[in-house]
């Protein structure tokens, strides 16, 4: 009787968000209200980490408070220290939300609301919590180590340097990709670039200021910071507005892929505290004041969603991205339903922080639940805009034109109607000269903000206030992101580069410092350049393979689980893992295949290439390219990201194939044969 | 009157409490542990040494979270 009533609340939760989730899945009509969508989420969510997140916690992985963990045994005040299970839930929260989650979904909602949502839902639950939960558990009994370390620890030496080199490529493109999304959003902007580049100053005097005149103050310099911050934005529209002082801040994407390699470069390489660190804060406090904000805002204003529940384009003939519903809507949405790359952060600081393992569940599985919300509001913010105007944000000029006219009269035929009017109305309204072709979810997640946030505060009148925030938060977080990623790259070199030379592992060492940034940022700055010269708009070629690599990280990921549940013997229990595992390797590998074999040029690599190749060899000059010589390095640039997409696909082979064979020594074994902790519980 | 008092600082001390665990939260999701705690921690367990002061605290902590002498640095997500 009293098992029955402990679980009746959840029933009665389970049965709401059946309820939500199925008005969602079959309303067909005019519009819906968001909120639906909110309740089904959250209450799928609640649900989830009440029983599958429990059964994991105690059927799958035994966690058991009598492991003390690395916190409890090696505290050292700095590194290792027990923490508050709340505050360590925001600190983890605040390490895996970045701006995956707010771009993906925004792509993917060229497919209509419901085939996102349903992903990030079912996604997070299955795989992306399962992940990011087993690995802090993992990381917790093995000192807190890295992911790479763990992996070396249980499947071998091999298989943990091929892993090591996987994570720098993937690196490599996300951060190629993620600037590719700044760039989009600031070309032919000055108001966006005014306040961007305004950061810096703000960044120098915020870094000066916690060094010399209030060392420690963190919460003081970064109001300081925020504020000056909000005063950009405010005097960005006089910039944007001044005949002398907007070309100043005008530019095409080229320079400002130029701008953010110079400067990527020069970030990393000059002392963290002058200029990294005080962005960090800025724009982690940006961010989680923005998610709140948002969060708030769809909660009052209670927008409809307007676009479809599923458009035509699941047939993979969007203009967004190229590829149909399987399996590209799942490699677009990765931050939010699976991310791979929460595994290097659930085995980076946290694991070290965590005061008993029994509060992993809350931890790990908690915080992508809540990320995972974070995608499905990104997803709103897209969708309660006017479809068309949503199509003629999101294609690229080459599919629509550059003039409003073209535009509407293009993404009218696709049948979503707007006026050249409607688009010219909304870029006033966000005081930019125009919205169109502007893809790569910043600015479309911009003007969802803009019009939910500004219904909140301001109306109209502070529409272009609240658009420019959403941008400046998010290219203020992306260039963040490029900074430090490109330092953690540039480690990544020194060390590899230091098995063979030792001397270049010298961190001190000035020469190997600006030589292995320098690698770092020509690689990730070719990515990126490509995107930005990229007719279909870069975002066309470079999410995809930036989804196949995060999304083959997750499989790795969820290998390593696998196989660490075999050798504790639980192997009863290994489909929690496998599952997932499984529907990413068809995932990914589907995908990379395409990428590399599909005959449409849109999709293919290698159909695109034989496209410029035939051409060129027929005299032919094909745009954007506008001589022969281009038409050369367009192909070129096609076979670097085939090598890349092969590149990808041999680490993930290599690594199932390493993932199967300790599957089955530990098969034959009949002890535990996990690198466990060392330290046994007390009886 | 003191009772009054007290009774108001009972009342707060949840809000109190609530404020630090805030604190503390921000401080961290940027990289920087609580300096009190530290300083806790080298007094209980290593009391012939002295703990850092609060800004080398901050400093030692900025250059932790960005790597460098074998650490790789922290990386945000995607």
């Amino acid at each position: 009787m009293t098992a029955i009533r402990s679980h009746a609340p959840w029933i009665a939760l389970a049965l709401i968000g059946a309820f939500a989730l199925g008005t969602v899945a079959l309303h067909r009509g005019e519009s819906i209200g968001a909120l639906w969508i909110v309740v089904a989420a959250v209450c799928s969510y609640l649900v989830a980490y009440r029983y599958y997140g429990l059964f994991i916690a105690n059927k799958v992985l035994r966690l058991d408070p009598r492991y003390a963990t690395p916190a409890t045994r090696l505290n050292d005040g700095l590194d290792y220290v027990p923490t508050n299970k709340y505050v360590l839930f925001g600190h983890h929260f605040a390490a895996i939300a970045g701006a995956g989650p707010l771009v993906g979904p925004v792509l993917a909602a060229q497919m209509g609301y419901l085939p996102g949502t349903l992903w990030i839902i079912v996604g997070v639950v299955f795989a992306g919590a399962v992940q990011d939960f087993i690995v802090l558990f993992l990381s917790t009994r093995r000192d807190g180590r890295s992911l790479g370390d763990i992996i070396r620890q249980e499947m071998g030496q091999t298989a943990g340097m091929i892993a090591q080199i996987g994570i720098l490529l993937i690196m490599v493109i996300l951060l190629a990709v993620l600037a590719l999304v700044v760039v989009k959003a600031l070309v032919g902007s000055p108001w966006g670039m005014f306040t961007v580049a305004a950061t810096i100053p703000i960044a120098l005097f915020m870094g000066l200021y916690g060094r010399y005149l209030r060392p420690g103050h963190v919460g003081e310099i970064s109001v300081i910071g925020v504020v000056l911050l909000m005063a950009s934005i405010v005097y960005g529209q006089h910039v944007a507005e001044s005949p002398t002082l907007a070309p100043l801040f005008t530019f095409k994407g080229e320079a400002i892929a130029l701008m953010i390699i110079g400067y990527g470069f020069v970030a990393s390489v000059i002392p963290v505290w002058l200029l990294l660190a005080p962005r960090d804060y800025l724009s982690t406090f940006l961010k989680i004041g923005a998610v709140v904000g948002l969060a708030v805002g769809i909660l009052v204003v209670m927008p409809d969603v307007k676009m479809p529940a599923v458009t035509k384009f699941v047939d993979g003939t969007g203009p967004v991205f190229a590829g149909s519903l399987f399996p590209f809507l799942f490699i677009t949405i990765a931050c939010g339903a699976v991310s791979g790359f929460h595994s290097l952060i659930a085995s980076g600081t946290t694991p070290k922080l965590i005061e008993n393992e029994t509060q992993a569940r809350f931890i790990g599985y908690g915080a992508m639940l809540t990320e995972s919300f974070v995608a499905i509001m990104a997803l709103i913010a897209a969708s309660v805009l006017d479809p068309g105007i949503y199509f003629a944000m999101n294609s690229p000029a080459a599919l629509i034109g550059t003039t409003p006219e073209t535009a509407a009269a293009a993404v009218s035929a696709w049948g979503f109607v707007v006026t050249p009017a409607d688009l010219t109305l909304i870029a006033q309204q966000v005081g930019e000269s125009t919205i169109l072709s502007r893809a790569g979810g910043a600015p479309t997640l911009a003007v969802g903000m803009s019009h939910i946030l500004s219904q909140l505060i301001g109306g109209e009148a502070l529409m272009a206030f609240w658009y420019h925030f959403a941008i400046l938060f998010e290219a203020l977080f992306i260039l963040t992101t490029v900074d430090a990623g490109t330092r953690v790259c540039r480690f990544m070199i020194q060390d590899l580069v230091g098995n063979a030379v030792p001397s270049f592992r010298d961190t001190k060492s000035w020469t190997a410092n600006v030589i292995a940034t320098a690698i770092a940022v020509t690689a990730w700055g070719y990515f990126l350049y490509q995107g930005v010269i990229d007719p279909l708009g870069g975002i066309n070629t470079l999410w995809p393979l930036f989804g196949i690599s995060n999304q083959m990280l997750a499989a790795i990921a969820l290998m390593l689980c696998t196989v660490a549940l075999f050798k504790m013997k639980r192997q009863r229990y290994a489909w929690v893992t496998i599952v997932p595992t499984v529907w990413l390797l068809i995932c990914t590998l589907t995908a990379g295949a395409e990428k590399l074999f599909h005959p449409s040029p849109a999709i293919g690599f290698l159909a695109h290439a034989r496209k410029f190749g035939d051409a060129a060899a027929a005299g032919q000059v094909l745009a954007p390219a506008k001589t022969v010589e281009q038409m050369g390095r367009i192909v070129f640039n096609d076979y670097v990201n085939a090598g890349l997409t092969i590149a990808f696909m041999s680490v993930v082979i290599a690594m199932v194939f390493f993932g199967l064979k300790w599957i089955f020594i530990a098969l034959k074994s009949d002890d535990v044969t996990a690198n466990d902790a060392h330290v046994a519980p007390a009886e | 009157m003191r009772q009054a008092l007290q009774s108001v600082r009972l009342k707060l001390d949840p809000l109190v409490c609530a404020c630090r665990a805030a604190r503390e939260t921000a401080h961290l999701m940027v990289g920087v542990p609580d300096y009190d705690r530290y300083v806790a921690h080298v007094r209980a367990t290593h009391p012939e040494t002295e703990p850092m002061t609060r800004s080398a605290f901050f400093r030692d902590a900025t250059d932790r979270r960005y790597g460098g002498g074998g650490r790789t640095g922290v990386m945000r997500c995607c």
